[in-house]
């Protein structure tokens, strides 16, 4: 006898044009773990927030045992027993554990604060539960593990009995990805309800009871998970069989840019330490990993925004270990940063500024101080025409563009100058199996003309499909590189874990 | 009821935006008028009478403007780069101290426009100075511009008053503390016959325009945009944060000293520690009356010069406190904010 | 240097030091709550002379000292509202508004003083707050004139140091309120609203503000005029860096600098032949270098200035 303690339904979302939900309905039985599917932009994100009360829906309504909350406050949700662990973790780095558990759970009012008390039961939660961290640790010393357990503990706390989980392995390597799904299966069997939002195939087929799965904001299909496939899900997520794009063999050319004991240091989880990598003409190297490990790091020596503290880099033979961004550029250095948002485009400027944004100073789009607007337009619409940047005319605001076509201006405005080396950092990040699949043939064909890639990403199936050679990056350390044709799963999952490291060191 | 982001920053809504402003300013301000036992609509009548009601009055308005569109400009120009320059004031006294400084006999040998020259660079140069320091000092410390530049101006008006005081004392003044003129002949020539208008106003309006191109044409303005409106973009695509931050200051500092240099050149002729009746503050608000745009800077500092010369005259009529205009001033900011955030911004249910 | 020692050891300049330290008391911990918050407050030199204007003006009209300081308190709230609205609801440029606010309060609190009060050739004068010796403390030596013969407001702000660093390190809505000021988004995610929260920051703080500009016309002097307030709001911003968003270090920074301006003061007497100009640059100066001094140790509460807009991120 399961009882329905969550239920959904028809809820519809609306943002301006874009309809986010469209009529969703779905329910969670008691002690079951529901995986949502869907691709970035599916409207997952967007559901549980209304679930939660961060966002008010436009129709529809959320009952829980029973009871339907009221629609847009938080307080009622968790008062209900709801807990949310989002993605971006909600702690402040500044503060304690218990500070950031306790917030909210007290009388604003009371001229004191029960903090031993607090404490004492943190400490008794984490044990139950299997959660272990430091009640009077500062977060912003903790690792993204630690401060997950804190996320859940902050749910726990309030007594939540539904727990919701926005890509909770985001930010985790596999085993703790795994010891994550076994801590959730024993708090299922303690009679909590859990949601999980995901759009890895394998671990919602390896961790679900059930999975719902999202397209487009619309409920396209339910399963239970012992009776579907991985292929069957990637299909109803996809909508479509969108093929990525296969690397064909050639011959890989001489060493462009070449890396020996770099190390840098920005700062904590900010390092590179003893580094070695060479990345040749034809060829894209992979470097894998779990987000945090020092890739970010790695961009940006790479692209001239961070310096080296040893260790040599040089690119085809010339010592580039002073780089900045603007010499990367004249030496045909191209750069895709991580974030596209941040660092890729100026959202409030015009497609063609963005577009020309690197090479202002370049006597084709300036001259005496005066940019070449005309020839910056064309420049544009070239742009446009050849990587089929869709929705954009050159005076577009960028930001009026979706992901994948900002990041197709911003490939393009780098391939257009045929680079001798090519930075991909996380590229196709956040964007939809379409969009990927025309990033990765931009990237082939680059590779295919003989630029030398380093590809930073993690995504396997990504890095896998696409790569010469793979390297994993853990703790700021590189392993030896192994050949895509040697990399299996398990292989892969060793290296993401530093296994290397261990063997090494024996 | 919640606020939702356009989709692109509305045009109409910009172009109505500070008529809309202006409009709900006087609306509230009648308010205040009314308190004064003065039936608004007449009060208002009497300003814009005040201002434009003759050809002094015209005259004197636009003389008012003149200073108001450099430090608009200036406010201008360093806000589009997220650089929050609020010293203003402090640029205008250094420009003005400067230019007596020099201009009252060191440079007699030199012909008038090239004296007059040296003495806009030599000023605009300390301007700049009083803002790049600060500059400098948020990229190297972090340390809010807005702070250093407001007590900057506290330092520069005491040292202007210690000037005028001391060395730079006018010993023909009969004891008030005022500076020594400027050369006779440096003096910019009258525009208009029998009024303190002079070509200061063409100078600038020359200049908001030169601004303009700089800021639409360039590659520095371009740099400069990138910069303001997403610093990391702009570095990771090879502009130099700090040389563009550096040379906006510059910028920045040396236009509202050059509106102390031509108040001087212009209307004075000496500096005196209470010559700017917050010229350097109300910059700041021409220039987001303007939203930052350099020609809309032209018509916004006319319009604040209206305030200023109309409410006075309105309060010599009325009886109504001059201070008027400072409240319609501030009160007009705080509307023209309120409407800026319209344009990209609709309210949903 | 004996002059300098007879200064320092003068009961007379230790009680000065309090007296001119208490309206930077007051505006210095009515923006650290708004910056603990998250929140910049840039109008607190308007505040601070609306306040002055309020409580005087209440007083002149009959009042009685404590509405009048009341009545001052609250016209600190309402332009705090009016900065919070702008600021927090409507997620303007926290720089930009309290220019604004500066602007407005002090345009409009000299209107009002001009449309309300007939000046002669002197401003018109109240009854001010007087010195309130504390029973058997007043009579120490030294101590008993240095620090137990204030005015009653001063006690309040050295009171208020307390209070507000109990409030923020002890209680639940001090929590909420630094979260508020680190992540707003932890706070709604735990079922509070930070927008109710940084509001309340704010009107506090520009209550407590504006207590600072009426001490100056109802304790320091004894009548109001334009631009008296000079500068000490941009001051207490000043000092709260220096502070590191600690009530306790903000006393200290406040006392720090009360002291070398009471200093100067006494120097300004017994010196000859330096221009008075140079003596009153120095507040302005020092606080300067104090930012210079702390600013690279110092810890900003990581959302200050970031507005909160519900399911923006």
């Amino acid at each position: 006898m399961t009882e329905i303690i969550l239920e959904l339904t028809g809820i519809t979302k609306r943002f301006g044009p874009l309809v986010a939900n469209d009529d969703i309905s779905l329910h969670l039985k008691k002690g079951e773990i529901l995986a949502l599917l869907g691709e970035n932009g599916a409207g997952k994100t967007t559901l549980m927030n209304i679930l939660f009360g961060h966002y008010a829906s436009d129709s529809g309504e959320v009952r829980v045992n029973g009871h339907t909350l009221p629609s847009g406050q938080p307080r009622a949700a968790i008062a209900a027993g709801v807990g949310m662990v989002h993605q971006h973790f909600t702690l402040a780095a500044n503060l304690t554990v218990t500070d950031n558990i306790v917030i909210g759970s007290e009388s604003l009012w009371r001229m004191d604060s029960h903090r031993k008390a607090a404490t004492a039961r943190i400490r008794a939660l984490s044990q139950t539960f299997g959660l272990p961290v430091d009640p009077t640790a500062r977060i912003g010393d903790l690792s993204v593990g630690e401060r997950q357990r804190v996320e859940i503990l902050k749910a726990l706390y309030r007594d939540a009995s539904i727990l919701i989980l926005d890509e909770p392995t985001a930010v985790l390597a596999a085993p703790e990805a795994e010891q994550l799904f076994r801590i959730l299966r024993g708090m299922t069997a303690g009679g909590l309800s859990i949601i999980f939002i995901s759009h890895k195939l394998h671990e919602v087929m390896a961790a679900s009871d059930r999975v719902t799965v999202l397209r487009g904001g619309r409920v396209v299909a339910e399963r239970r998970t012992p009776q579907t496939s991985p292929a069957e899900l990637a299909e109803l997520m996809v909508g479509r069989s969108v093929t990525r794009p296969k690397r064909a063999v050639h011959a890989i050319g001489a060493p462009v840019l070449i890396a020996r004991g770099l190390s840098v240091a920005e700062g904590q989880g900010k390092t590179l330490t003893d580094v070695d990598f060479e990345v040749h003409q034809g060829e894209i190297l992979g470097i894998v990993g779990v987000s945090g490990n020092g890739q970010a790091t790695l961009g940006r020596v790479l692209s001239g925004l961070a310096r080296p503290a040893a260790g040599s880099l040089t690119l085809e033979g010339r010592d580039i270990s002073r780089l900045t961004p603007r010499q990367a550029i004249s030496l045909g250095m191209g750069r895709v940063p991580e974030d596209r948002n941040a660092e890729g485009a100026v959202g409030d400027l015009s497609v063609w500024e963005n577009a020309v944004l690197e090479r202002l100073r370049d006597p084709a789009f300036s001259s005496r101080g005066f940019v070449r607007r005309s020839a910056a337009r064309a420049h544009a619409a070239e742009l446009i025409r050849r990587f089929d940047i869709r929705g954009a005319a050159p005076d577009t605001r960028t930001r009026l563009l979706s992901g994948g076509n900002m990041q197709k201006l911003i490939l393009g405005r780098n391939l257009a100058a045929r680079p001798r080396f090519l930075l991909a950092n996380q590229p196709t990040r956040g964007l939809d199996e379409g969009a990927i699949a025309a990033v990765h043939a931009d990237l082939l064909a680059a590779r295919a003309a003989g630029a030398a890639i380093l590809l930073i990403s993690e995504d396997l199936d990504e890095a896998v499909g696409l790569s010469d050679r793979i390297q994993a990056i853990v703790k700021g350390r590189l392993s030896e590189p192994v050949t895509a044709d040697e990399a299996d799963a398990r292989t892969l999952g060793l290296m993401m874990a530093g296994v290397w490291e261990v063997r090494d060191a024996v | 009821m919640r606020f939702e982001r356009r989709q692109d920053v509305s045009l109409p809504a910009l172009a109505i935006a500070p008529f809309a402003a202006v409009a709900v300013t006087l609306v509230l301000c009648a308010g205040l008028i009314a308190m004064a036992g003065v039936n608004p609509p007449t009060a208002y009548a009497q300003m814009l009478k005040g201002a434009f009601g003759s050809r002094l009055a015209i005259t004197e308005t636009l003389t008012r403007a003149v200073p108001l569109m450099l430090t608009g400009l200036a406010a201008a120009v360093a806000f589009r780069a997220r650089l929050w320059n609020i010293g203003g004031e402090g640029q205008f006294y250094i420009g003005a101290l400067v230019t007596a400084g020099l201009g009252h006999n060191l440079l007699s040998g030199l012909p008038m426009p090239l004296a007059i020259a040296v003495l806009m660079a030599a000023s605009m140069a300390a301007g700049a100075v009083l803002l790049v320091v600060p500059a400098l000092m948020r990229l190297r410390f972090g340390i809010d511009e807005v702070v250093t530049t407001l007590l900057l101006n506290f330092i520069v008006i005491l040292f202007v008053g210690l000037m005028v005081e001391g060395p730079l004392k006018d010993p023909m003044a009969f004891g008030w503390p005022q500076s020594v003129p400027v050369a006779a002949g440096l003096r910019l020539p009258d525009l208009v016959p029998r009024s303190r208008l002079h070509v200061g106003l063409i100078i600038a309006v020359v200049v908001a325009a030169l601004v303009w191109l700089l800021q639409a044409r360039t590659v520095f303005g371009a740099e400069t945009r990138a910069a303001g409106l997403n610093p990391r973009a702009a570095a990771f695509a090879g502009v130099p944060l700090t040389a563009t931050l550096v040379k906006v200051a510059a910028l920045s500092g040396g236009l509202a000293a050059l509106a102390g240099t031509i108040e001087v050149l212009g209307p004075t002729g000496y500096v005196t520690t209470t010559m700017s009746p917050g010229f350097g503050y109300a910059g700041i608000v021409v220039a987001m009356l303007a939203a930052l745009h350099p020609m809309g800077v032209v018509a916004a500092a006319i319009f604040v010069a209206t305030v200023f010369v109309g409410a006075d005259s309105m309060s010599r009529a009325t009886g109504v406190p001059s201070f008027i205009a400072d409240v319609i001033v501030s009160v007009s900011f705080l509307t023209m904010l309120t409407a800026l955030l319209f344009t990209t911004y609709r309210l949903r249910r | 240097m004996n002059e300098t020692f007879d200064i320092l050891t003068n009961a007379s300049l230790w009680a000065a030091v309090l007296r001119i330290a208490t309206p930077l008391i007051f505006g210095v911990l009515g923006a650290l709550l708004c910056e603990r918050a998250g929140v910049l407050n840039l109008g607190i030199e308007g505040i601070m002379t609306m306040g002055a204007m309020a409580g005087w003006l209440a007083v002149y009209w009959g009042a009685g000292l404590w509405t009048g300081l009341l009545i001052a308190a609250l016209v600190g709230l309402i332009l705090g509202l009016l900065h919070a609205l702008l600021t927090v609801v409507l997620g303007l440029s926290q720089h930009v508004s309290g220019l604004g606010i500066t602007l407005f309060g002090s345009s409009l609190a000299y209107y009002l003083y001009r449309l309300w009060v007939q000046v002669g050739d002197l401003p018109p004068t109240i009854q001010p707050f007087q010195p309130l010796k504390i029973p058997g403390l007043s009579s120490l030596p030294f101590f008993g004139e240095a620090v137990f013969s204030q005015s009653a407001p001063t006690y309040l702000a050295l009171a208020l140091v307390g209070v507000t660093a109990w409030v923020l390190n002890r209680t639940p809505l001090g929590l909420a309120l630094r979260m508020c000021g680190e992540n707003p988004h932890a706070v709604e995610a735990q079922g509070l609203n930070p927008i109710a929260i940084r509001i309340g920051a704010v009107m506090v703080g520009s209550g407590l503000m504006a207590l600072g500009g009426a001490f100056l016309t109802m304790a320091a002097f004894n009548s109001f005029f334009p631009t008296m307030v000079q500068g000490r709001g941009w001051i207490c911003i000043a000092l709260v860096i220096f502070a590191s968003w600690r009530p306790g270090k903000a006393l200290l920074g406040a006392l720090l600098f009360a002291l070398f301006d009471a200093f100067q003061l006494r120097l300004q007497t017994s010196v000859s032949g330096v221009p008075y100009q140079l003596f009153l640059m120095a507040p302005y100066v020092l606080s300067i270098v104090a930012l210079i001094l702390v600013a690279r140790r110092a810890r900003v509460p990581e959302a200050l200035m970031q507005p909160y807009r519900r399911g923006e991120r």
